[in-house]
């Protein structure tokens, strides 16, 4: 299995502050790998780095063999996990922004998306609910024809049917040749959509393997390791 | 439909327990076509590749088999798929027992009740 990213030895400080403390990481294709970490463990700025918003001090990143750039923001599909759109625009507004910002945008793809999410084209973003702005934004990042997709948070603040709703609309988006980095702290309402998990505390990974065999090894869920690599955390 | 799983323990394995269990219980039968990947793992909410390990591990303890291209089967052999039902029912006679031994109560004390509660149904 080709890698679809590889990290190896990553490090990031902000002001001396050691955010990224040399992680190593591998994503194959097809792949669907769990984030998992506290806040302020450095998942947001591990994934800042894939989506090539920010660089790593040390290390090499690479995504399909390529350092990030522009060449692999056109293979990364990224969710942020701040409100990015511009506030003045309507869920029409966004679209149109993507389809013409993003060459592997399809926009029929994420009309049917939002359909699906029950999101009306023509709500304006600012008034859009917590709920209803987490499902917009995912269906344009998940509308991109992608190698990568990186979702910071995807489940932040929403309810269990919107939770069943966006997992089914992940799922939906699930090809062998691309494959998904998903950062959470909520793990339970998510862990059954992982074949890879890895737990990253200050800025390292500290765990890392497939998610079945880390049940057979621990009779645990992951959510239960989770809860007992960050006991002390 | 979301399946409720015990995520202490593989969940492939579930997944296969409970294709096995539609067999036995014969909702489904020998010579049916199990869904596809795709759709199992939108109706159990989990990985595909989740799915996938699953039709494996039922493919290699011979309960069901793939067609090239046509997806997987479940075996058409009535001996073996009444092995698996015999299987399945030591299975729960044996946590049964287990649970009524850690209970304390003798095999004889068992035999009684369990004959006490067919009769009242």
């Amino acid at each position: 299995m080709k890698a679809v990213l590889e990290l190896r030895d990553v490090h990031k400080s902000f002001m001396g502050k050691k955010a990224l403390q040399g992680v190593d990481l591998s994503v194959g294709a097809g792949s669907v790998i769990g984030l998992l970490g506290p806040n302020g463990s450095g998942k947001t700025t591990l994934i800042k780095i894939i989506a090539g918003l920010i660089k790593q001090n040390a290390g090499e990143v690479k995504i399909c063999g390529l350092n990030p750039g522009e060449e692999t923001k056109a293979l990364v599909s990224y969710l942020p996990d701040t409100q990015h759109l511009y506030k003045w625009m309507r869920v029409e507004d966004a679209i149109c922004f993507y389809d013409d910002f993003f060459e592997d945008f399809d926009r029929l793809r994420c009309e049917e998306l939002l359909d699906y999410m029950g999101i009306d084209r023509a709500d304006k973003v600012k008034d859009l609910s917590k709920g209803m702005y987490e499902k917009t934004s995912l269906a344009l990042t998940l509308a991109r024809q992608s190698r990568l997709y990186v979702l910071d948070e995807p489940l932040g603040g929403i309810d269990p049917v919107a939770r069943d709703t966006i997992i089914d609309t992940i799922l939906s988006n699930y090809r062998e040749d691309s494959s998904f980095i998903i950062s959470t702290h909520l793990v339970s309402d998510v862990e059954r959509l992982f074949d890879t998990v890895a737990f990253i505390k200050e800025g390292k990974i500290i765990l890392d393997g497939e998610a079945e065999e880390l049940r057979i090894e621990r009779s645990m869920s992951i959510e239960n390791i989770y809860k007992e690599v960050f006991r002390n955390a | 439909m979301m399946e409720n799983f015990d995520e202490d323990r593989p969940i492939y394995i579930q997944i296969g327990e409970s294709i096995k269990r539609d067999i036995v219980s014969g909702r489904l039968k020998g010579g049916d076509k199990l869904p596809s990947i795709r759709d199992m793992s939108h109706r159990f909410k989990v990985n595909p590749n989740t799915i996938q390990r699953a039709y494996a591990e039922l493919e290699y303890e011979g309960v069901t088999f793939t067609k090239r291209g046509m997806g997987t089967f479940i075996i058409d052999d009535d001996e073996k798929l009444y092995t698996l039902k015999t299987d399945m029912a030591t299975k729960e006679i044996e946590n049964f027992v287990d649970a009524m031994k850690e209970l304390g109560f003798s095999s004889r004390e068992i035999i009684e009740l369990l004959k006490h509660n067919l009769k009242r149904k």
